[in-house]
């Protein structure tokens, strides 16, 4: 298998990084070029953008974004919010970004994960799956469906996902570690790779997570303090999980 | 002139491998011209988008045959990920697709426990982590490379085609990019 994964999550409005609280009281932390470039010096083996406002008022401005992220950055990353077409698709991948993200898109429209997935292949398809309960939600994880979340995995893999970004809805923004028993079900039904979300609150619960999945996604445990991040990569190895060596800039 | 032509076959992310060209101090342009992929001093063949398509579109720009003149006339060639498999001389992907047959060998499917391979994984015998995002893999009697039981380079004359994306490889792969441009 590849190394674990230590994915930084961004929330993106208007064109600049936010932090808030189920999308109330957000506050700028700052411009996504500067912190994207921050987080991959301090050795970030990937990054997720999410366009929080997801309109398509806004889509020009994430376009720009992803433009000028991928100008600087030379790690991959993978966009989400608002994106419900392959033409969505197309513009945020031909704009530099390695892959796209699908959440309540792709439950509205399943044959957009095999479409987005013919055209770029299956490795720049992303489906993110809020999930609670057993079940799939939408908005933001505030609204149930009546989709089983482990059948729904198998699914969005069978049509063409490359990776399933799995957010325990109980967890998000908890710190209390992450649903392993609900990471570990969902990857155990399928064969292409998971990302744990939801719960990190530790470098014991990050290695946690990658004891049992493929990669983890770090929102607040690294945005309170982006510094920290060799220093969590550091305790991470403490733990036991190896990541992957850095290099110096020569 | 630029100094170096990116390979334009429809569905490649062309932006990043520009943009690390840019961190190096090299100018590019992203050109499926014949006459501009013959002359350039670098060609990179990028790597993102299906077999069958790049392969369709560098048949009817020229692209493919202009290709396989720059390396018979022993002009560098950097391929990467899907731009290493196009190289060889035929792919399962798609149900199956001739490749440009620079290099001898196959492209097949993986049979890795989670597919497609994802992330940083050690590229031996370099003792250097890349980054990794394919579901198919070369069978090479010119791999000189490996990543975990996989090919991850092949290397033939003037054509050196690698799996991982130098690009998104970070340090490590500014590094590699800088190598094969300054040999050239």
């Amino acid at each position: 298998m590849p190394l674990p994964r230590l994915i930084p999550c961004l929330d993106v409005a208007h064109g600049r990084v936010v932090k808030g609280v189920s999308f109330v009281n957000l506050r700028d932390v700052g411009d996504p070029v500067e912190l994207a470039r921050h987080y991959s010096d301090g050795g970030a083996d990937e990054l997720v953008f999410l366009d929080i406002t997801a309109t398509p008022d806004e889509s020009a401005t994430m376009v720009d974004v992803v433009r000028r992220v991928a100008d600087v950055l030379a790690i991959p990353f993978t966009v989400g919010g608002g994106i419900r077409s392959v033409d969505d698709a197309s513009r945020i991948i031909e704009a530099g970004a390695d892959r796209v993200s699908l959440n309540s898109a792709a439950l509205a429209t399943p044959s957009l994960i095999t479409d987005i997935a013919a055209r770029f292949g299956s490795q720049a398809v992303v489906v993110a799956i809020d999930a609670g309960d057993g079940v799939v939600h939408t908005h933001g994880g505030r609204r149930a469906t009546d989709i089983a979340t482990v059948p729904w995995a198998a699914e969005a893999a069978a049509r063409g996902a490359g990776e399933i970004l799995l957010t325990s809805i109980a967890r998000d923004g908890q710190r209390s570690g992450f649903d392993l028993a609900l990471t570990q079900a969902v990857r155990d039904a399928i064969d292409i790779p998971v990302i744990a979300s939801g719960g990190a609150g530790s470098a014991r619960h990050v290695a946690e997570a990658l004891a049992v999945t493929d990669a983890a996604l770090i929102a607040s445990i690294v945005h309170e303090n982006p510094a920290g991040l060799p220093g969590l990569r550091r305790d991470i190895e403490a733990c036991g999980i190896a990541l992957r060596p850095l290099k110096e800039p020569s | 002139m630029s100094d170096v032509v990116v390979v334009d076959y429809g569905a490649g992310n062309t932006h990043s491998v520009r943009a690390s060209l840019t961190q190096l101090g090299r100018t590019s342009v992203v050109s499926a011209d014949p006459s501009a992929i013959t002359a350039a001093p670098f060609v990179i063949l990028p790597g993102v988008g299906s077999a069958r398509s790049a392969m369709e579109h560098l048949t009817e720009t020229g692209a493919a045959d202009a290709l396989t003149e720059r390396f018979n006339a022993d002009g560098p060639i950097l391929g990467i990920c899907l731009g290493l498999q196009l190289a060889l001389e035929a792919s399962q992907e798609d149900g199956g697709v001739k490749g440009l047959g620079l290099v001898e060998g196959l492209v097949v499917r993986l049979e890795t426990a989670r597919i497609p391979r994802l992330g940083w994984a050690m590229v031996e015998p370099w003792n250097e982590a890349f980054y990794f995002a394919h579901s198919f893999v070369a069978e090479s009697p010119h791999s000189v490379a490996t990543s975990e039981g996989v090919c991850a380079a092949v290397r033939k004359g003037s054509f050196f085609g690698v799996q991982f994306h130098p690009e998104k490889s970070d340090v490590a792969g500014l590094n590699f990019l800088e190598r094969c441009l300054s040999l050239a």
